[in-house]
Parts: structure tokens; C-alpha cells; sequence
């Protein structure tokens, strides 16, 4: 956990008293919409089709319990009892008061938690990996560089204005849980030869409209320079970003409009007009920032406890274990995913009550410790192998012990129809339909490790253009239509899927997604033979076949 | 079901009211005749002409402390005059997510 210091808090007390004043100016009458929209949407309040909609950055995905209690007290009390995680580590409350949002924030600034930046055109919340600090094989914990980042770009004069959104995600494993090859500056935390800390800088990745893949501009930016190359490649981006076409303003356009290399030689230069200035970070810096990281005091445990092999003989325990439970990185504990997608309901949702649980489970189990994924999952990051059987057990009356992980009905899916004002077609209830119709836990198993991404507007919060199998809602003649792509992935080999064929109604997304998964698997020359190999291998065609031959 | 955000002109096609959502708690409302705002989509006024539609608007964007963000939106009306939303959108906007859980509460 990261222990915010007392710059940190009087920031945050004091911009809740600012938009305080905000909204009782607002709801006078003093401030228009006009002049209101710009301060509510850089405090995280969307207005969304029923409501207005409260987005919380949870920055880097952790939560401490007592943060995790907050956000079910603002569900409970503010809201309609529930949350929805998000694909960028938020969570959003689908139905607060503009009037009541200040008392709500001000009990979340109270455990730390706020919501600047979670909107707007400014630096988003810096996302990482969901097992930062305890993956085996990570180089070092890249929360230290998330959270160094995270306090110069908060309310950054400079970059509080941009032509648009602006997201950084950080990775320090070889595989990337934080898909930073589809934002706008990712960072892949690496050594160079001399063993010093440094980072691959990728640049002009995202989804949406037009999607790109990120380009390495650097190979190697020593950890002491990473703000000066980030404000770099800001200033570059906010000098020539274009202003004049919401749809032309992310930083992806302008490289590909300039190309990787003149792009690359532009923030070279303003790199050497700022590489050695404040900006370089000194150790001790990097150290003081390191120190209010607190890690468990690990016990020394056996590989295998007497625990857990026993309970190796329930097979509905063995089934969550294998899909559930991934190494940590000390002997004799695990990182637990806890699925939030159950059976028949919406992807990322979790109720107050199961807040409340998990946060208990967590003081219990995991060193009062949560992570938040941007598959829309929840994660224990130190759980001791003892104790997955009684933690299992604690789960699965919460609803919250899906054997799903990684399997097909993992899905990920934006609000859509249901909740968005921007959407065309809905999300959710296809991500329900998908669920039932792949419910068979043996089945799901058999097909093995396949993720489906569901948008329902071409802005891809769903992120569906790298989903194993994407879908997209658009509109057509006034009737939700969805494209199908399948081949996207949002890993270190991320790629973007192709797209199948003409798109389907509503009421046949289901069957489609049947075809394919019934192509895979007849495709597939072995078992081992994941989904997306078999595409690698076969490209569309196949799939594609399958699908229209009969329709 | 093209978002309203993407509307460039008013154009209509059929009966239409204007919506909006309020502003001190964000809930969906509509424009009525006696140029206030009703949750209740049976009290909207009614237009049936791109001037009638342009008029009703005006009014009701220059009504910013009451609602927030109003656009012209197509209905149905019935034989007996009961009104109905004109599409998905709309339709989710009056009876709420389509999704059947908590949601709903």
C-alpha cells in the first residue's frame, strides 16, 4: 500500500471544497452548464442517459480495505447499492445527485480516494499491472514510477488543457496485464546492460474510432529522465495535437500522421531543452516515494500446506484454483483473481455488500490489501496457500467464486445502451446472453483460455478492436447491428482483430459467437491449441465461412 | 438511435418532445407545455414541425438551472393520445437498464 503524505491530503480536502462551491454555484444558477461542464468533468461527473455519472480513480489499481469500505458506503448511500469497475482501474456510480456529490467525495477524500483526472482532457489515471509488487519475475514494482508520475501530472498546469485525453500505463513483466501497447504513452520497465532502471517508452497506441497499435519511440530512457522524456512527448503532443477535430485530437493521430521517426526526432529535441533540469528525478526521490510502499511481513510457508492439498479432492475447489490462483513471488502465498463476472450478470459490477465482504476477506487473508484489473476483475495480491481453501469457501457464498478466469465468459464489456449516452447499441445484456449460453464450466474449460470484448459504441471502451473475439454495437436503421472481429489481443503481442463479415442483429450475436467458438474448436489441431493460435494460424477465412455459410 | 451528441440538425419526422435530464439530481425529465420539466413523458408537449421543435428547444436550453442538456427526441402517439418513446434509446431512458438487476431498484 502507498501512504499519501500531508501535501497529498491537503490537495485533496481542498479540492473537495472547491467543487463544493462548484456545485452550490452551479445549482444557484450562478454558473451555467457551459461554464459548469469543464469543472465537473475534471472532478470524474459524466452526465450519462438516467443520470449523472461519478467516476473514482483507484491509481494503479490498489485499494486499501478501508478505501474499499468507502466506496461501499458511496454505493449504499449516494447510489443505488452498487459500482461498476471499469477498463482503466475506476470504478463509476451509475446514479448520483450532482447535489450530493461533495458530501460524497469528502467521505471518500477521507481514506484518500478522489476523483480528479478521471475525466476530461488532461493526464487520466496511470494504470499498471494488478500484480505489481507481486508477480514472479517482475524487475520492480512499477507502482513506484505509476505513483512518481501520477503526482507530477496531477493538476499539472501545463497539461491540465490538452487537444484530448491523455493515458499512461505501466508494465514491469515480460507479459503485460496492463495493456499498455493500447495507450497513449505505455512503459515497459526494463534494465539495460549496466543493471540500472530505465523504461521502453511506447507512444500513440489507443483504441476508439481509429485504433493503433503503440510504436516504441525509445528503447531505453534511464529511470532519472522518464518525466523529462514524458514531458517531451506532452509538449510535442499539446504543441501540434490538433484541436479542430475531436475525432483527429488523440496523440495516436499526430503520430501516424507525422510518422513514428519525425515524431520521435520533435520530442528528441525538446527532450535536450528539458532532459537536465528539475525534472530529473534524484534517488532519493525515487527512494522516498519507494518507502511509503508498505509490503506484508511474508511468514515462511511450505509450497504445498496440508490445506490445500486436501482440498485438492472437491473438484468445484480445484476448478475456481486453477483458473483463480496464479504464483506470487513468495513461497507459499498466491494472488487471488476474483471474477466479477458471474454467471447471467454484468461484467464488473459488485454490490455494497460485496464490497464490504471482500474488504473484510481482504483484513483477513490479504494483508487488508486489493487490486482492481483492467479486465474488470478484483484481485487478493497475498493470499497464503493455507488459506485459499477457507477463503474459497467465504467467496463463493458472496457470489464472488466464478471458475471463469481468462475462460470465455470473463468478458469485458462497456455500460453500453443501458447506461451510456454515447452508445448505440447495448453491451451488457450480450455479455449476459454469452454467459448462459457458455455457462457449462466443462465446456467453458474445454474451449480454454478466450476473451471476448464487448463496446457498444465505436469509441471501444470495451476495448473490443484486441478482444480475442471482439464485438462492437453499432446502429443501423434505428436496430442495434454488431460487428464481429475475432484474432485482437491486448498483450505484449497486442494486435487488432479482423473483421468477419457483414455485422448481425441483436438477437444473433449469441448464435455467431457459438459458430466461431464451434469452428475453433474444430480447427484446433490439439487441445493445447489456444484461439487465438488457431486464428494465427488459419487467419479469418475459416471462421468467416463458418458464420455466413448458412446465414 | 444515433446519440443526440451526434445530432447536427433538428429534423423531424414525426411526433417529438424535448428531454433533458435535471440538473440538481441528473434524472430524465421532459419539456412540458406550461414550460417546465415533468418526469412523467404523458405531461411533454408535443411537436410536429422543425419550427414547433426549434421553439421548444430554445426554451428549454434557456431553462439551464432546471434541466441540463436537451435534445429533440421522436415519440409515438397513440389513438388515445398516450405517448410512447420513439426508440431504444429513449425507451431505456424512460423505464430504465434492460439488464433486470439491482440496477432496476
Amino acid at each position: 500500500m502507498y501512504a499519501y503524505d500531508e501535501i497529498d491530503r491537503t490537495l485533496v480536502n481542498e479540492r473537495v471544497s472547491e467543487f463544493r462551491d462548484q456545485v452550490k454555484r452551479r445549482l444557484s444558477g450562478e454558473l451555467t452548464e457551459d461554464e459548469f461542464k469543464i469543472l465537473r468533468l475534471q472532478n470524474g461527473v459524466y452526465l450519462q442517459l438516467h443520470a449523472y455519472m461519478f467516476r473514482v480513480a483507484i491509481p494503479y489499481g490498489t485499494l486499501a480495505t478501508n478505501q474499499l469500505r468507502a466506496l461501499a458506503h458511496v454505493a449504499r448511500k449516494y447510489d443505488r447499492g452498487y459500482g461498476h469497475f471499469t477498463t482503466r482501474q475506476n470504478i463509476q456510480f451509475n446514479w448520483i445527485k450532482l447535489a450530493e456529490l461533495p458530501d460524497a467525495l469528502e467521505d471518500l477524500a477521507k481514506v484518500g480516494i478522489h476523483a480528479m483526472q478521471t475525466s476530461g482532457n488532461n493526464m487520466r489515471n496511470v494504470t499498471s499491472d494488478q500484480w505489481a509488487g507481486v508477480a514472479p519475475g517482475e524487475i520492480e514494482d512499477p507502482r513506484i514510477w505509476s505513483e512518481l508520475i501520477r503526482q507530477h501530472t496531477t493538476l499539472h498546469p501545463e497539461f491540465s488543457f490538452l487537444p484530448r485525453k491523455f493515458k499512461i500505463a505501466i508494465t514491469a513483466s515480460d507479459h503485460d496485464r496492463a495493456a499498455i501497447k493500447i495507450h497513449d504513452i505505455g512503459l515497459r520497465l526494463i534494465k539495460n546492460e549496466k543493471g540500472e532502471t530505465g523504461f521502453e517508452v511506447l507512444v500513440g497506441g489507443g483504441l476508439g474510432r481509429t485504433p493503433f497499435i503503440a510504436k516504441t519511440i525509445k528503447h531505453f530512457v534511464h529511470g532519472r529522465d522518464i518525466l523529462s522524456y514524458i514531458e517531451a512527448i506532452l509538449r510535442v503532443y499539446n504543441q501540434y495535437g490538433r484541436r479542430d477535430n475531436i475525432y483527429k485530437a488523440r496523440i495516436k493521430i499526430l503520430v501516424h500522421e507525422l510518422g513514428i521517426e519525425k515524431f520521435s526526432r520533435e520530442v528528441e529535441e525538446e527532450w535536450q531543452h528539458i532532459r537536465n533540469s528539475s525534472l530529473q528525478i534524484d534517488d532519493e526521490v525515487i527512494e522516498d516515494i519507494r518507502s511509503r510502499f508498505t509490503y506484508p511481513s511474508y511468514e515462511k510457508l511450505p509450497l504445498m500446506p496440508d490445506e490445500l492439498r486436501q482440498a485438492a479432492a472437491d473438484p468445484d475447489f480445484e476448478a475456481w484454483r486453477k483458473n483463480s490462483v496464479a504464483p506470487h513471488k513468495v513461497q507459499g502465498y498466491s494472488i487471488v483473481t476474483i471474477s466479477l463476472k458471474p454467471i447471467g450478470a454484468p461484467p464488473g459490477d459488485a454490490t455494497a455488500e460485496q464490497m464490504d465482504a471482500l474488504a473484510d476477506l481482504a483484513d483477513k487473508y490479504s494483508f487488508g490489501e486489493i487490486r482492481v484489473g483492467h479486465e474488470q476483475n478484483l484481485a487478493l495480491p497475498h493470499v497464503a496457500k493455507r488459506d485459499l481453501p477457507a477463503l474459497w469457501k467465504a467467496l463463493d457464498k458472496l457470489g464472488l467464486a466464478t471458475p471463469n478466469v481468462n475462460l470465455i465468459t470473463d468478458i469485458i464489456a462497456c455500460p453500453g445502451l443501458d447506461y451510456c449516452s454515447l452508445a448505440n447499441a447495448r453491451s451488457i445484456p450480450i455479455a449476459q446472453e454469452l454467459t448462459r449460453r457458455f455457462a457449462n464450466h466443462e465446456l467453458a474449460n474445454l474451449i480454454g483460455r478466450l476473451h471476448i470484448n464487448i463496446s457498444g459504441c465505436i469509441n471501444a471502451c470495451g476495448h473490443h478492436h484486441v478482444g480475442h473475439i471482439g464485438i462492437l454495437g453499432v446502429e443501423k436503421n434505428g436496430e442495434e447491428v454488431y460487428q464481429i472481429t475475432i484474432g485482437g489481443r491486448a498483450d505484449e503481442n497486442a494486435t487488432l482483430g479482423t473483421l468477419i463479415g457483414p455485422g448481425v442483429k441483436f438477437d444473433e450475436v449469441a448464435d455467431v459467437i457459438e459458430d466461431v467458438v464451434e469452428a475453433y474448436l474444430a480447427l484446433r489441431e490439439r487441445p493445447e491449441e489456444l484461439f487465438m493460435d488457431t486464428v494465427k494460424r488459419l487467419g479469418v477465412e475459416p471462421f468467416k465461412e463458418r458464420v455466413y455459410a448458412t446465414r | 438511435m444515433t446519440s443526440p451528441l451526434e445530432q447536427k440538425k433538428i429534423k423531424i419526422a414525426g411526433p417529438s418532445i424535448v428531454t433533458a435530464n435535471r440538473t440538481w439530481d441528473g434524472i430524465v425529465v421532459y419539456r412540458t407545455a406550461t414550460k417546465s420539466w415533468s418526469a412523467d413523458l404523458s405531461e411533454a408537449a408535443i411537436v410536429r414541425n422543425s419550427d414547433e421543435a426549434k421553439a421548444l428547444l430554445a426554451e428549454s436550453v434557456a431553462d439551464d438551472v432546471g434541466a441540463i442538456g436537451p435534445y429533440i427526441a421522436p415519440v409515438q402517439v397513440g389513438a388515445d393520445g398516450k405517448i410512447e418513446p420513439g426508440n431504444l434509446r429513449e425507451q431505456i431512458r424512460r423505464t430504465g437498464v434492460t439488464i433486470g438487476q439491482s440496477a432496476q431498484a
